[in-house]
């Protein structure tokens, strides 16, 4: 129902606002794949921005320093980081609960003090600069305008696919080792390797998310590895409604609008990030989206 | 002697567990043939649902065996004995409370098909499974339920629901751990012609209190008490053994 204003967001706005909508799509991509853990898994990662990261670092090494074509730099960044997310995920799943959020934390600080440290390889505080857009099939998504089309194209496809997957029978099998785990595997399931597909495919979306990152940045800094990146993003997820596929997207949203629109007029932004999710956590406790929902009905219900 | 083919659908042989100093299952040795409805019953804290526990997998004995069907089964996970034919309810009831009664009851179903593992496809594209689902809970008497939320239904339906649950799997093996907990009378009386009708090749193995109605379910009966077996044989049998007045019926 939106589809056309989504769409049609280039002829009407200008560059900033359409390169806003451009971070946004990025951002929920992201987020939609932490929501697999967190939402849908019940296991809050405080890590997930190591995948966005080490997919954007992969393209931006082999494009700027090995002179790759971007087509074989995105798969290898692809298959790299989900390569990393399985082997991040046998260590994390060794625990459940605030043990796998500590784990999840470290893993990614490991990589965060790496990217500061190894400045032989990714210059360190400089970041990696002067990176390219590709053009796929020829095009160049150089302007705001074909960036934000090829986004919200890959951003459509990610949202469905994962849409699909929640939906599924693994997505209920999923589900089901979040509530009741004993009762799963008394059932036949082996919630083990539910858990870990299921951190292999956050994985997964969370690179392709960073490889977008990289491409609209085209400038690539270890701060984007930090906790607050991960910490942002989890914020997201909870503020917009975690287990729902909306939550994720609205909750990115709004952190990106706070972040353009607040840190114009007042510098502790993020002190006002910190009120309003406060005010949303005590307002309405699972979140935006299915707070909304809730509204919504309440209304119907009262109008009748 | 020994014969290759184990003609026991379930063994348990010297089967031993402590928690710290406190022995929970002391030396249990039990053999149910394909088919048997065996009573397991003891005091509070004789090691009944512990006992269920290292059966299912979700506990580890500390030494002993368990075959099933003459497979050692003992180092395997809870999904793999799933897999060899063997359910369970609990006494307490595990269900997924925030889903309907269809979806329990086709996670059961799913449990034990390859499709568990399809990510592709949503899972309401499979009309089979919904069908069979329904079918489980009509047998059961709860279809004009199925598409409420499990949190809406009354106890003794969610009762009914874990055993349907366990059904839908057509086990080879069946554990039911207190199956008429906190019942009604007229629903207690609906779970025993629902237990009784629990196909003969399916080995029925029941923990319970209530002897009125499981002793009628019963052809064996096995008396547990601080982790051992106490008395254990044909249901006549142990009722006018001695021991069994003497442990368990207080007389």
């Amino acid at each position: 129902m939106d589809c056309p204003l989504f769409l049609l967001l280039p002829f009407f706005a200008g560059d900033f606002y359409i390169n806003l909508a451009s971070q946004i799509l990025i951002a929920a991509i992201f987020a939609l794949s932490l929501n697999l853990l967190v939402g849908y898994g019940g296991m809050t990662s405080l890590g997930h921005a190591s995948y966005l990261s080490v997919a954007a670092y992969i393209s931006a090494l082999m494009t700027s320093r090995y002179g790759l074509g971007h087509v074989s730099a995105a798969f290898i960044s692809i298959a790299g980081t989900t390569a990393m997310a399985a082997f991040f995920g046998v260590i994390a799943l060794r625990a459940s609960g605030l043990g796998f959020l500590m784990i999840t934390l470290a893993l990614s600080q490991v990589l965060w003090g790496r990217a500061y440290r190894m400045s032989n390889v990714t210059n360190g505080d400089n970041g990696i600069a002067g990176l390219t857009r590709p053009m796929p099939f020829g095009i160049s998504l150089d302007s705001a305008a074909s960036f934000y089309w090829c986004a919200l194209i890959v951003a459509s496809f990610a949202y469905l696919m994962m849409a699909i997957f929640v939906s599924s029978s693994f997505g209920s099998s999923l589900k089901g080792v979040r509530d009741q785990p004993r009762r799963m595997a008394a059932l036949g399931f082996n919630p083990w390797m539910i858990r870990w597909i299921t951190f292999i495919y956050a994985g997964f979306w969370g690179g392709v998310s960073g490889l977008l990152y990289v491409y609209y940045n085209k400038y690539i800094h270890p701060t984007s590895l930090s906790t607050t990146s991960s910490a942002e993003a989890l914020l997201g997820v909870i503020a917009g409604g975690s287990g729902t596929l909306g939550g994720p997207v609205v909750g990115a949203a709004l952190v990106l609008l706070l972040k353009n629109y607040a840190s114009a007029y007042i510098e502790r932004w993020n002190m006002l990030l910190g009120l309003v999710f406060l005010f949303i956590v005590l307002v309405m406790p699972t979140g935006i989206v299915p707070g909304l929902g809730r509204l919504v009905t309440g209304l119907r219900r009262g109008s009748r | 002697m020994t014969p290759l083919i184990s003609n026991h659908a379930l063994e348990i042989i010297n089967l031993n567990k402590a928690f710290g100093g406190l022995s929970v299952t002391q030396n249990v040795s039990l053999a149910m043939r394909p088919g048997e409805r065996r009573l397991i019953i003891g005091p509070n804290g004789a090691g009944k649902t512990t006992l269920f526990n290292q059966i299912s997998g979700d506990l580890r004995p500390n030494s002993g065996q368990i075959k099933l069907f003459g497979t050692d089964v003992t180092q395997f996970a809870p999904y793999k004995r799933a897999h060899f034919g063997l359910s369970r309810t609990y006494q307490i009831i595990t269900l997924f409370t925030g889903d309907t009664l269809e979806h329990n009851i086709t996670l059961g179903l799913l449990g034990l098909r390859p499709s568990r593992w399809q990510m592709w496809r949503p899972l309401s594209f499979y009309g089979d499974l919904a069908t069979e689902a329904r079918r489980i809970l009509d047998a059961v008497g709860l279809l004009h339920l199925a598409a409420h939320p499990v949190s809406d239904i009354a106890y003794g339906e969610k009762r009914r629901v874990e055993l349907a649950m366990a059904l839908a799997q057509r086990p080879r093996v069946l554990l039911l751990d207190e199956p008429l907990a906190g019942l009604s009378n007229t629903e207690r009386s609906t779970v025993k012609s629902l237990i009784a009708s629990i196909p003969r090749e399916t080995t029925v193995i029941m923990i319970e209190h209530d002897m009125d109605t499981a002793l009628d379910l019963a052809e064996t009966v096995t008396l547990l008490n601080y982790g051992r077996v106490i008395v254990d044989g044909d249901r006549d049998a142990v009722i006018a053994d001695e021991r069994t007045r003497e442990v368990y019926l207080g007389v």
